[in-house]
């Protein structure tokens, strides 16, 4: 993500205008079309050249369910989700609960025609006509009601002074250049924006102002740069069964594998499943993985745990693929449209018995890109299942990017045997090199040398069925041997030390960006601290030097019980103690707001109260 | 060349040996142990070519059968009813490959019945054999869902629910090669066995295996006196290979039916039943209930159907395998890259 770094936590001007330092949020009906309006109030914003990002709060429904969209607009860059000071309240449903949302001298932009309005003395109105504004429209029917969403975006778009020729490019480019949707949805948005225009009296103090500091970056989902990432290590095969917020995932893949991976004849080099369930879906990985496909699946909680026995096979037959777990919350169904960071423990150890997994904690869309194909790298070289867990926040958001990194070395598919390369004493769980990982062959491979069974059970070096005692915890401390050797293959953390702090805090995914901010408020207020953001597990002596050099350790994570914590407490038993927990989840992205809450008792020179027993 | 059979080499070059597996650990008598061996000597008496084959299997004693056959094949041992995944993928990597799958009737009927019927959807190229008893052994002789309806076992009771039969599960999942032998008839099973392997997609051998330790009373349909006794051949089977012409013996012409399967090999059909054409998907429907209410053990091919593509025709995958795929076709090039970014 492109941080700029502000000079004051809050740049507010002499005039008292608020430019490019706020929230915006647009309430609505869930299946009334308003994502492209809302997209494209996003889109207008970033063509401003300000930063800014999009969240989308909604409910497990296809229609009629009420649905947000936040927006917030931050010269700073600052990304985290702020409570609005604008709300858009074109949904009946919601209008009071929206309106009571702001805080005073926030601002109300009101459909009209919606009976029972609110009144806050203390909130700037402006009514909009929608009936008048589609009077001119010819179109009937659900396009009609579709439509209705353009005119909050002409309405605010004006009020922000977003010029029209902005939302013109900006709504072409949401459309992808489809002239028809274009042609229909235009003239509303032209007519709204020149109502606001000549009608509305500007009264708040928020606009948006051209600046500089998007024209290198580009506007993406985690979960389609999560599958270009994947296409660009080299995915050949794909399992999957439908789950919110995953399935964006493989939308994305299969539409990048059509344009990327189909000779010049139409004939595709690649496979996409669709599974019977989950069961299926990361059996048919294995299976490609096994016999040297390159394979993913992507999923979310639910799926995983249908996934957990797969999995342990996989660890103990040693066969690559890659799972992607885009998180929400719960147990169960949960709050299958909320983000959550709850799946951390359970997918450590996923499977019975022994076994650990590696894990990928990616927090950007760069680095959902970036861990795509790192993570087919890493399932082959280990030969080993390997997790993303990416969460619904980043992965169905649409969040600033730069322009993804050429993958910058040579994929690796780890250690393998053809043919007369194969040894006529070829044993495929032999360590030869001391590290773990035994070299493997694929089916196919016309040396009979080269064959070998895979299985669940007990086996022998040379994947013989085997009960005796030594070559089951031979071959469970090899396999914890190799783990060791993955510490050092995972992607470093990123370490920000402040010289003299006594507190460091750690991170993972997206809770850095409230917690950055946070950090940057605290900062002004003299309570400084360490912090670092984990990308991946295990961990290795990078972790441990961090939590050494701190007396306190706050682990930010969203779950209720710090799983994440307590994985970290077993990994560094020692220094255990040092680590304190500071777990949230209510399904909605933090605030700075809520972080700097947290950490501030943690921070202060002498505390009235023992903090971390609040925490 | 007057070597013993055993050392005779094949039109591969290999011997008969070279299709061994480790030494069984099923018990002696064991119906899985005719099937292993039947598939030895079809394998030998085909020429395949060990490592053009997957050995695919669940879990449970039948599972356990690949490590006994093919030794020079890559195998792997899935989980309990869940070797349809496994193969789908596998054989999606590498779709020049057959896949050679044994199951069981709990492995089959019971946990895996959902990918088992998903399996016939797709029509991936397999043979899937289920070594059926209708009881667990591992465990010790519980029903399995194919145990008939009030069969009594010293462990179970008596049965008090009807069975699943998986021949007519695979003919509702739209499979295109249905087939039930049982393991005393080793001809049949062989000449089964090789117009399986010559099918276009998935074909279904329901062998019916007894389990010596704890199904073998000869009241039950799952033992080798009920087998005996009350087998019902539906005609005579005779696989003939692509290149050799067709001797028909012992049957008038007009008896015997000539099936053209996908490699060009042909089976013979001959007639046992006269009325029994097993291109009717409706009369398959219709004879396997039959058969079930007069307590037949029915067997032979009870239909097929060669006209719907296997999930690698469907999916119209190029010739050389996904797992095989050199390094540039596999990661696209960073023009390629450029240009996909220009879109956002």
């Amino acid at each position: 993500m492109a941080v700029v770094h502000p000079a004051s936590p809050r740049p507010t001007r002499s005039d008292g205008r608020r430019v490019a330092d706020f929230s915006i949020s647009v309430g609505t009906a869930n299946g009334t079309g308003s994502q492209t309006a809302n997209l494209t109030l996003l889109r207008s914003i970033f063509n401003m050249g300000v930063p800014v990002h999009g969240k989308n709060v909604f409910p497990s429904n296809i229609q009629g369910l009420p649905t947000w969209f936040h927006i917030r607009a931050s010269a700073a860059g600052w990304v985290a989700r702020q409570e609005p000071e604008i709300a858009v309240a074109f949904n009946p449903a919601t209008l009071h609960e929206d309106a009571a949302s702001l805080p005073p001298g926030g601002v109300l932009v009101l459909n009209g025609d919606l009976r029972g309005a609110p009144e806050r003395d203390d909130v700037i109105t402006y009514v909009v006509p929608v009936a008048e504004l589609m009077n001119d429209v010819e179109v009937k029917g659900k396009v009609k009601d579709f439509l209705i969403n353009m005119t909050y975006l002409g309405v605010v778009a004006q009020l922000l002074g977003i010029p029209l020729d902005i939302v013109h490019r900006s709504l072409d480019q949401q459309f992808g250049g489809r002239r028809k949707l274009v042609d229909t949805n235009l003239p509303v948005v032209e007519a709204s924006w020149r109502w606001a225009e000549a009608n509305l009296e500007k009264i708040d103090p928020f606009v948006i102002e051209p600046m500089d500091a998007t024209s290198d970056l580009m506007l993406i989902t985690g979960n389609d740069a999560a599958a270009l990432g994947t296409v660009f290590g080299g995915v050949s095969f794909a399992a999957w069964y439908p789950i919110t917020p995953s399935t964006s995932v493989i939308d994305a893949l299969e539409s990048h594998l059509a344009a990327l991976r189909t000779d010049a004849d139409g004939t595709p080099y690649y496979s996409v499943v669709q599974a019977e369930d989950e069961l299926a879906a990361i059996g048919m990985v294995l299976g490609a993985g096994w016999a040297g496909a390159r394979s993913m699946t992507a999923t979310s909680g639910p799926g995983l745990s249908l996934m957990a026995e797969f999995t342990g096979l996989g660890y103990f037959a040693e066969v690559p693929t890659v799972i992607w777990d885009i998180q929400r919350v719960g147990p169960s169904t949960g709050l299958p449209t909320r983000t959550g960071q709850g799946d951390i423990a359970f997918a450590y150890g996923l499977g019975h018995g022994d076994g650990k997994h590696p894990i990928f904690l990616p927090a950007s869309v760069e680095e959902c890109f970036a861990f795509g194909w790192q993570a087919l790298d890493l399932a082959e070289r280990a030969q080993t299942p390997v997790l993303v867990l990416s969460d619904l926040d980043l992965g169905m958001n649409t969040w600033m990017a730069e322009r993804f990194a050429y993958p910058d070395r040579e994929m690796d598919r780890g250690k393998l045997l053809r043919g007369d390369q194969v040894p006529d004493d070829y044993g495929r769980y032999r360590d030869v090199d001391g590290d773990g990982i035994a070299p493997r062959t694929f089916p196919g491979d016309p040396n009979p040398a080269a064959a070998w069974f895979a299985r669940g059970t007990g086996h022998d070096p040379n994947a013989v069925y085997s009960e005796r005692p030594e070559h089951w915890y031979e071959n469970t401390q090899r396999l914890s041997h190799k783990f060791d050797t993955i510490r050092g293959l995972m992607p470093d953390p990123i370490v920000d030390l402040v010289g003299q702090a006594d507190v460091g805090v750690i991170c993972i995914g997206t809770t850095i960006y409230a917690t950055e901010e946070a950090r940057f408020r605290l900062a002004h207020r003299d309570l400084g601290f360490s912090l670092m953001r984990l990308r991946g597990l295990p961990i290795d002596d990078a972790v441990r030097d961090f939590v050494a050099r701190h007396e306190r350790v706050l682990v930010v994570e969203m779950n209720r019980d710090g799983q994440l914590c307590g994985i970290l407490r077993a990994e560094l038993p020692d220094l255990a103690y040092r680590l304190h927990s500071l777990a949230y989840l209510d399904g909605l992205p933090y605030t700075a707001d809520q972080v700097e809450r947290w950490l501030a008792p943690h921070l202060e020179p002498d505390p009235a109260t023992t903090p971390w027993e609040n925490a | 060349m007057n070597r013993p059979a055993a050392l005779r080499p094949n039109a591969v070059g290999l011997t008969k040996s070279d299709y061994g597996g480790r030494p069984s650990t099923l018990c002696k008598g064991c119906g899985h142990n005719a099937v292993a061996n039947q598939i030895v000597q079809v394998a030998f008496e085909l020429g395949l070519r060990p490592h053009e084959i997957v050995k695919l299997s669940g879990i449970g004693c039948s599972s356990k059968s690949p490590a006994y056959f093919l030794g020079s094949s890559h195998g792997f041992n899935a989980l309990h009813g869940r070797m349809p995944s496994i193969a789908t993928g596998a054989l999606t990597a590498n779709h020049h490959m057959r896949g050679l799958g044994v199951s069981g009737d709990g492995d089959s009927g019971s946990i895996g019945l959902g990918q088992f019927k998903h399996l016939m959807r797709r029509n991936l190229r397999m043979v899937y054999l289920v070594e059926n008893n209708g009881v667990y052994g591992l465990t010790k002789g519980q029903f399995s869902p194919t145990a008939e309806d009030g069969l009594a076992l010293k462990y179970a009771g008596t049965n008090p629910f009807p069975p699943v039969d998986l021949c007519t599960e695979a003919l509702v999942g739209g499979c295109g090669f249905v087939a039930r032998a049982f393991a005393g008839d080793a001809k049949q099973l062989r000449e089964l066995l090789k117009a399986a392997l010559s099918h276009r997609g998935t074909a279904v051998i329901d062998i019916v295996s007894p389990c010596v330790a704890f199904n073998n009373d000869d009241g039950s349909q799952k033992s080798y006196g009920y087998g005996r006794a009350n087998e019902v051949p539906l005609e005579d089977i005779g696989w003939i290979p692509a290149q050799e012409d067709i001797v028909l013996d012992d049957h008038e012409p007009g008896e015997t039916r000539i099936v053209e399967l996908h490699d060009g090999s042909r089976l013979a059909l001959s007639k046992v039943e006269h009325s029994y054409d097993p291109s009717s998907r409706t009369r398959a429907f219709e004879r396997l209930q039959q058969a079930e209410a007069r307590g037949e053990v029915l067997t032979g091919l009870i239909y097929f159907d060669s006209s719907r593509p296997s999930l690698s025709e469907v999916q119209a995958l190029g010739d050389t395998p996904l797992a095989l795929l050199p390094p540039d076709k596999l990661r696209p090039s960073r023009e390629a890259l450029e240009r996909v970014l220009q879109r956002y």
